[in-house]
């Protein structure tokens, strides 16, 4: 429950950042947020406290007995999917920013400031 | 044929990477248009071939359910079917039309990388066989269309890409954020194994949040109207044919499909997600094509009529998810859902169309405001020929293909006891009509500008791909009387029975084994 709720609060103030701030770069740091807010949970999700590291060597099923060694290497460490899925995450995000930024630099160049108010070409 | 699945996500890719190296080799242009043609062929003809098999699983790496473990899987089931073709047809047509059109830009080896690498996602969100890959090539394909909107460089389209990629990447931190809960609730990512833990997890309200972010994530893909505000913007700044991809297939494979598997095939439909559908696609039908009667841009006005007739999809799903939710009659719920895919398939091609036209007609006199158009039916008889066929199956008009997708939607949704949602379809039908005999009037005909006398028709290639569409518009058109009365058999039945039939899909993608 409180990681839920931790990391809806930090969602929810990328999102502020995304739909209130006026200047270029902050809206970034707003998505950079939001995205960072669910790698959290991911992580967070697959975590559990006392956990092993998701590495299985042979010392471990030679001590847990062969016909039980995949169990108790599943039972005693931390799931390790989720943290395959935020380095799929994070790489998509830095791709994400990396355009964004080239974006902000490129409207830098067409209109000489980084406000969002002072971009209307766009209207109707 | 489960062994030619990956090569519809891996040949794009292929191709996509060799364009840019084509293109600092100062290879002859020609290379690269043929590359570019005979990969949209090649993906066409594969897509095709899937049509009358057996629903089929490909499994990444042998990790298959007969290894013991469920690893990354490829589905083709009748759903996937429709999406694939209609994805690989606009593709085809769009290569086409970007051969000369692109001329004017210079970097056509970036050009067509970005576009394969678009259709690659997409081709992949249609397999997709668990949560995360379908998150991942969701990213793949907005990620390329993000630049492809930005592609000319100009402030406005800068802007509109800005804007697009903001709400885009917010978007799929929403459905991140569902994939990560539906994973936390059930322990794994593949969608058939989900569904089969779903009855256990009816009433908790973690599901209803994933639900939540769900609706917000693909909503804002698909454009759905409080969540459009994007769309208007980014599709008329996209080059013609990149145009056509976004209104024609990408908004339906990453918001329609996407909304449509995991509301069907994952979490089932139950009756507050089928409410949430239908207001969702009553209020993008009627708030899109208010908006759009106002507009004197061509390509704008074309913008918010895809958020419109995207109401339609989703207005239909949803009926259709309401019947079966209160265990209403399947047949009802069949048709509604019938009508809606349909619908989607016609909307690929008309609109793919229109901006096709709309670039034609830009090409031709530079221009793409109404105003300043007219009387092009005697200078660009090609153009116009299509432009009509295309504006007539829009709004609806007998016999071509949008008239029968909207009446399917609209008798279904009487059937189904809607009648003032039937109402308000007819009513938005007219609205397009009358907004489109403006486009007609403006376009097509009245006085040739004086300097526009000089105007002529656009080169052999584009109107291939223009005529290909309005053949498919005719054809579905006059074809659907019979592919109704054939029971059971058309590839959009097949489509429909994997949507109504929720438990079919993890039928097909665990291949009989227990989820």
């Amino acid at each position: 429950m409180v990681p839920y709720v931790l990391t809806m609060v930090l969602l929810a103030i990328g999102v502020y950042a995304i739909a209130c701030k006026r200047n270029l770069v902050k809206v970034i740091i707003g998505v950079m947020v939001a995205e960072y807010a669910v790698n959290l949970f991911l992580i967070l999700m697959g975590y559990r406290f006392g956990g092993r590291a998701p590495i299985r060597t042979a010392a471990m099923d030679r001590a847990a007995g062969a016909a039980d060694a995949a169990k108790a290497f599943a039972a005693g460490s931390v799931d390790p999917l989720p943290q395959a899925l935020i380095l799929t995450s994070i790489v998509i995000g830095l791709g994400l920013v990396a355009l964004l930024a080239a974006m902000a630099i490129r409207l830098h160049e067409k209109y000489g400031t980084f406000d969002v108010a002072e971009m209307k070409k766009l209207q109707g | 044929m489960a062994n030619a699945l990956p090569f519809l996500v891996a040949l794009p890719l292929g191709v996509a990477f060799l364009m840019p190296l084509l293109e600092k080799l100062h290879e002859p242009g020609w290379l690269i248009d043929l590359l570019a043609t005979l990969a949209a062929v090649a993906l066409l003809t594969l897509s095709l071939n899937t049509i009358g098999e057996a629903a089929t699983v490909y499994w990444m790496g042998g990790w298959g359910p007969d290894s013991g473990v469920v690893g990354i899987s490829l589905v083709c089931d009748g759903l996937t079917r429709l999406m694939l073709v209609t994805i690989n047809l606009v593709t085809l047509v769009a290569v086409l039309f970007s051969l000369r059109y692109m001329e004017r830009y210079t970097t056509k080896g970036f050009y067509f990388c970005l576009f394969f690498l678009m259709v690659a996602g997409m081709n992949g969100v249609a397999m997709a066989g668990d949560l995360f890959n379908l998150y991942v090539f969701i990213e793949v394909a907005a990620i390329s269309s993000y630049s492809l909107v930005a592609f000319g460089c100009e402030s406005e389209e800068l802007e509109a890409s800005f804007k697009y990629l903001v709400l885009g990447s917010l978007a799929s931190t929403f459905v991140l954020f569902g994939v990560a809960i539906l994973y936390n609730l059930t322990g794994t990512l593949n969608m058939a194994q989900i569904r089969g833990q779903m009855d256990a997890l009816v009433g908790n309200p973690a599901l209803y949040v994933a639900a939540g972010f769900f609706v917000m994530g693909l909503g804002l893909k698909a454009a759905m109207v409080p969540f459009h505000a994007w769309l208007p913007d980014a599709h008329p700044s996209a080059p013609a044919p990149i145009s056509a991809m976004l209104s024609g297939v990408l908004i339906k494979a990453l918001g329609v499909y996407a909304l449509a598997r995991i509301f069907f095939s994952v979490l089932g439909p139950t009756h507050e997600y089928a409410v949430v559908m239908m207001a969702l696609g009553a209020l993008s039908m009627l708030g899109g094509v208010l908006l759009a009667v106002g507009q004197w841009d061509f390509k704008r006005l074309l913008a918010y009529h895809s958020i419109s007739q995207m109401g339609y999809v989703v207005l239909a799903l949803g009926i259709g998810a309401a019947v079966l939710a209160d265990g209403g009659s399947r047949a009802v719920a069949g048709l509604a859902i019938f009508g809606g895919l349909f619908h989607m398939f016609n909307h690929a091609a008309f609109k793919s169309l229109l901006f096709l036209c709309s670039g034609a007609t830009e090409y031709a006199t530079g221009t793409r405001q109404l105003k300043e158009l007219g009387g092009l039916a005697r200078r660009m008889p090609v153009t116009s020929g299509c432009c009509r066929i295309a504006s007539l199956s829009i709004a609806g008009v007998p016999p071509f293909n949008g008239f029968w997708s909207k009446l399917i939607i609209i008798v279904a949704a009487v059937q189904a006891g809607y009648v003032w949602l039937a109402a308000l379809a007819t009513l938005v039908a007219f609205l397009t009509l009358v907004s489109f005999v403006k486009v007609q009037r403006y376009v097509i005909g009245g006085e040739l500008p004086e300097r526009h006398e000089n105007v002529r028709e656009v080169p052999v290639s584009m109107c291939i791909a223009m005529v290909t569409l309005a053949i498919v518009c005719v054809g579905a058109g006059v074809l659907c009387p019979y592919l109704m009365s054939a029971d059971g058999v058309g590839f959009l039945d097949q489509a429909s029975d994997a949507v109504v039939v929720g438990t079919r899909y993890t039928e097909v993608a665990l291949g009989g084994m227990a989820p």
